[in-house]
């Protein structure tokens, strides 16, 4: 049995697709990735598996659960850590867990027993009398994380568990999951725009735009299948040399965003300084040049042909990110 | 049975809530000792029939304090909603009935919680209420929040954002309390007011209250004590729907 298996999977708002005909399986056990700018469909399609969005079309099993007939089964089989921040503020952290303990109909007998083994994990132990508004950002998603574990869920999903997180929380977190995934056998379903955030999480990424899945593959594959270097010139204006670039010499695929122009070609070392005098000598100045082995951003911008953006936040969004920060 | 522990779990946040805000708490004793103090004490030369204005005043005092209250956790939901919280119940494998009646027993518990403190304050202005009658408002204030809260829960409901708050408070609550003849007798009201003030359900409320309390009404006990009643049963009933299908 997978983890999770869709059949033609689509909702629709107002006439955009936002997630198109998916068809993906994904065995148990796995840490699977969605990658994708916002907007991509990513939250749409987990919030149809968790339940809470009805499909327009077609059909998933979460744990041989259908979506739509077995809510309740398939509720009580995952767990959830949204988005944007769900906890009750007001709350201390054990009064949270034990809510959600309650809600979720774990029996009174485990219940203790099971608080302090999700608490460990996070090692939140020592705050749990706290009350949550004196968490830190870091300290709220771990205590998400716990909270979506004390049913044992079979299937974990986290939706941009990183976001709005400095670097070094983010790494402890990566941690966290790592070890979860070791430990408790457990399927986790993690959507991201962090490009490091797919790398060092998980087993297979599925790269996603406008509702469909454009590959699929482990990281290191999806790395492997952009052959060769990624040659990145800093120009003064990108704007005729694109397309010469394009034919000349060895270069596969080249990408240009405002001034900035990526190239894909076999051996980077020996192309850079052929494409320094090409470039000087179309009357292009080049203020800077890099050479390195394709990322899965590089990765991304193949496949969708576009540019994965950390801070491609709306208003609302950067809002959000600055609530989350901030404890509010 | 994790229904009910759904209700009880819901219920029990309500409470930790309404306890842990020791301001809100206070703050919202402040109204009801303005009106009873200040308002009461300054047409404390007003008679009504044999009684003195601030004796008349205290049910529809109490009566103010629980609407508001009522109200404003049913209305809560949308702060649960903008702070993502209702995301984790909404989601959990819990019944939306047992959410809208943890919801409602909550926020009326809360209120009666407030409506039994100002309750205690008739002493301080020298209105005395026996035990008995303590014991008989109590349900009846139940019955009372039970229904205000459903209507609260029913906007929350319906509407988005807390920009609305203040639309509502200014064009629902207040109407409602100052057209119910908490603060004036009915008997004496010119007839348009009148007219207007049955339509209003609240009214039934704070009369059944009255007598209760001290004995006096305009309405017959029998006929506010069913109007009331059936009022909150019909808002609890279109509450629930309306829970049940939003978003």
């Amino acid at each position: 049995m997978f983890a999770i298996e869709t059949f033609n999977l689509t909702k629709e708002f107002d006439g955009t697709k936002a997630v198109n005909n998916l068809n993906v399986k994904i065995s148990q056990g796995e840490i699977f990735g969605l990658l994708g700018p916002n907007g991509a469909g990513k939250t749409t399609l987990l919030s149809m598996l968790c339940t809470i969005l009805k499909p327009s079309s077609g059909t998933a099993k979460v744990n041989g659960f259908d979506i739509i007939k077995q809510k309740n089964q398939v509720r009580k089989s995952i767990g959830i850590v949204f988005q944007d921040p769900s906890l009750d503020n007001r709350l201390t952290g054990m009064e949270n867990l034990e809510m959600h303990a309650g809600l979720y109909g774990v029996p009174k007998s485990e219940r203790k027993k099971r608080i302090c083994e999700v608490l460990e994990i996070v090692t939140l132990a020592d705050r749990a009398n706290d009350i949550v508004k004196n968490y830190s950002g870091g300290m709220k998603r771990r205590l998400e994380i716990a909270r979506g574990l004390i049913h044992y869920p079979k299937i974990l999903f986290l939706d941009e568990p990183t976001l709005g997180l400095d670097p070094q929380t983010r790494e402890h977190i990566w941690e966290y999951i790592k070890k979860l995934a070791e430990r408790e056998k457990i399927t986790i379903i993690v959507t991201t725009h962090y490009m490091e955030e797919a790398d060092a999480l998980c087993n297979r990424v599925a790269i996603m735009d406008y509702g469909e899945i454009k590959i699929l593959d482990t990281p290191e594959n999806l790395k492997n299948s952009l052959e060769g270097d990624m040659v990145t010139l800093e120009v003064d204006s990108s704007k005729e040399i694109e397309s010469k670039i394009r034919g000349y010499d060895s270069v596969k695929k080249v990408h240009v965003s405002g001034n900035t122009v990526h190239i894909n070609v076999k051996n980077g070392e020996t192309f850079a300084p052929k494409i320094l005098d090409f470039v000087e000598k179309n009357g292009v100045k080049v203020n800077s040049i890099n050479i390195r082995k394709p990322s899965l951003g590089d990765v991304f911008l193949h496949y969708t042909g576009r540019e994965i953006r950390e801070e491609s936040g709306n208003e609302k969004e950067s809002m959000k990110r600055f609530a989350r920060v901030r404890g509010i | 049975m994790s229904e009910l522990e759904g209700v009880y779990r819901i219920w029990l946040r309500e409470l930790i809530r309404y306890w842990r805000d020791k301001g809100r708490i206070v703050s919202s004793l402040v109204q009801p000792l303005l009106f009873l103090v200040i308002f009461g004490g300054g047409f404390g030369f007003v008679k009504i029939g044999n009684i003195n204005y601030q004796s008349f005043l205290f049910p529809g005092i109490v009566a103010m304090s629980l609407i508001t209250i009522s109200i404003a956790s049913g209305i809560s939901v949308i702060w649960d909603r903008e702070f993502g919280f209702l995301k984790e119940i909404l989601v959990a494998p819990v019944s939306r009935i047992s959410i809208f009646i943890g919801k409602a027993l909550g926020g009326c518990t809360t209120a009666l919680i407030q409506g039994i403190i100002v309750l205690s304050l008739s002493f301080l202005i020298g209105v005395s209420i026996s035990i008995h009658s303590l014991l008989m408002a109590i349900p009846l204030m139940l019955i009372i929040s039970l229904g205000i809260v459903s209507i609260g829960l029913i906007i929350a409901s319906l509407i988005e954002t807390f920009e609305n708050f203040g639309i509502i408070m200014n064009f629902l609550v207040f109407p409602l309390i100052f057209l119910s003849g908490a603060f004036f007798p009915l008997a004496e009201a010119p007839q348009w007011l009148k007219i207007v003030s049955y339509a209003d359900p609240v009214t039934y409320g704070v009369e059944s209250l009255r007598q209760i309390l001290i004995g006096v009404s305009f309405i017959p006990f029998s006929l506010s004590f069913t109007v009331i009643s059936l009022f909150s049963v019909a808002a609890i009933l279109i509450g629930g729907v309306t829970f049940n299908r939003q978003k």
